[in-house]
């Protein structure tokens, strides 16, 4: 059967600048984000090294936010990495879905470009290799423009205080919304996606009213494959057999 | 477990998220080196890779306040008139800081 993308999983610096020039824009909305939590975490307490070495080492904004409602002069460990790990179980799915491309790479690169991998870059690279275009470059390069505007939002927050003091005022906690929703009406869809959509909708709003916290883009993220692979299969029936 | 905030505690915490955060970052793809790529697991990968991002945006469209509704009807609007994403995006954080201030 066919290798998915012939070169697609090309990754050199060209491509890797190219990335983060294409992330840079929305890169500034990160930097916002960041200026949030700054502010958010400063007013939780923390000492401003403490926000910035978190944004520098974890850099993953929502569940940083969370944990700062955890956050005290007693430190819950157990249920601060529970609360992490929830949140960015999405980053297993992320990694399993790049790995046909990621696999052509040596262990050293594959695992290196992970390391910045977060919602943006991914959904931007998913978006490109469904053109057909390479998107590695846009998960490393990208990553890193992230990663910047991360942590120079947080210390712009830490800093300069209370240019936003309330995030949800200015809307900013719906950059990553809008970013994704603009990704999916900006795709290729066919009849199969919007079926595979409506699985994935249904099933991650029953998760959220009735599963715990925190699992809904798991269980829908999930429901919608197998809905995916059901309906190929129905499509392709006689088509072709060469199934593992 | 619970530890006395000191520096070195919270750099641990700290330190313990970030591997936390790493093995989710690694764990799929490590996951998926034991997993042979047959066609119906390209299917499964390709079809999950798009519902991710609907089953972010479902919760949010549904259950979340009037600000977020009209901020994605708003994105929506603008990418389908248009087809700007950072337009759009612009336009949806926008809108909900509008409807929010009034």
């Amino acid at each position: 059967m066919s290798v998915v993308g012939s070169e697609l999983y090309r990754l050199d610096r060209l491509l890797v600048w190219q990335g983060f020039k294409q992330l840079a824009p929305i890169g500034m909305f990160v930097a916002a984000f960041g200026a949030a939590f700054g502010l958010a975490a400063t007013q939780a307490g923390l000492a401003d090294y403490t926000t910035l070495t978190m944004s520098m080492m974890v850099f993953t904004g929502t569940a940083q936010f969370a944990v700062l409602d955890l956050w005290g002069p007693e430190l819950p460990l157990f249920s601060i990495l529970l609360t992490v790990f929830a949140i960015n179980s999405r980053h297993l799915l992320m990694g399993a879905t790049l790995y046909p491309w990621l696999r052509h790479l040596p262990p050293a690169k594959r695992y290196g470009v992970m390391l910045v991998v977060s919602d943006a870059n991914w959904a931007m690279a998913m978006q490109s290799f469904n053109r057909k275009q390479p998107g590695l470059g846009i998960i490393l390069g990208g990553g890193i423009a992230l990663w910047i505007y991360w942590l120079l939002g947080t210390l712009i927050g830490v800093y300069l205080g209370n240019i936003i003091s309330n995030p949800k005022a200015f809307g900013i906690d719906m950059v990553m919304g809008c970013f994704i929703l603009a990704l999916v009406l900006d795709s290729k869809k066919s009849l199969n996606t919007y079926i595979i959509w409506a699985v994935a909708a249904s099933t991650s709003l029953l998760a959220y009213w009735y599963l715990p916290e925190n699992s809904h883009i798991m269980v829908g993220a999930i429901a919608g494959g197998i809905a995916g692979t059901l309906i190929s299969e129905k499509a392709m029936a006689g088509e072709d057999n060469d199934e593992l | 477990m619970s530890f006395n905030a000191t520096g070195l505690t919270i750099f641990g915490v700290i330190l313990a998220m970030a591997l936390v955060t790493l093995a989710t970052r690694w764990g799929g793809v490590f996951a998926m080196s034991f997993v042979p790529l047959s066609p119906r697991v390209q299917r499964f990968i390709h079809a999950m890779s798009g519902s991710v991002l609907i089953a972010l945006l479902a919760p949010l469209a549904v259950a979340g306040d009037t600000a977020a509704r009209l901020a994605l009807l708003t994105t929506a609007g603008v990418m389908l008139l248009l087809k700007k994403p950072l337009l759009a995006i612009t336009c949806g954080v926008i809108a909900a800081a509008l409807f929010r201030y009034f």
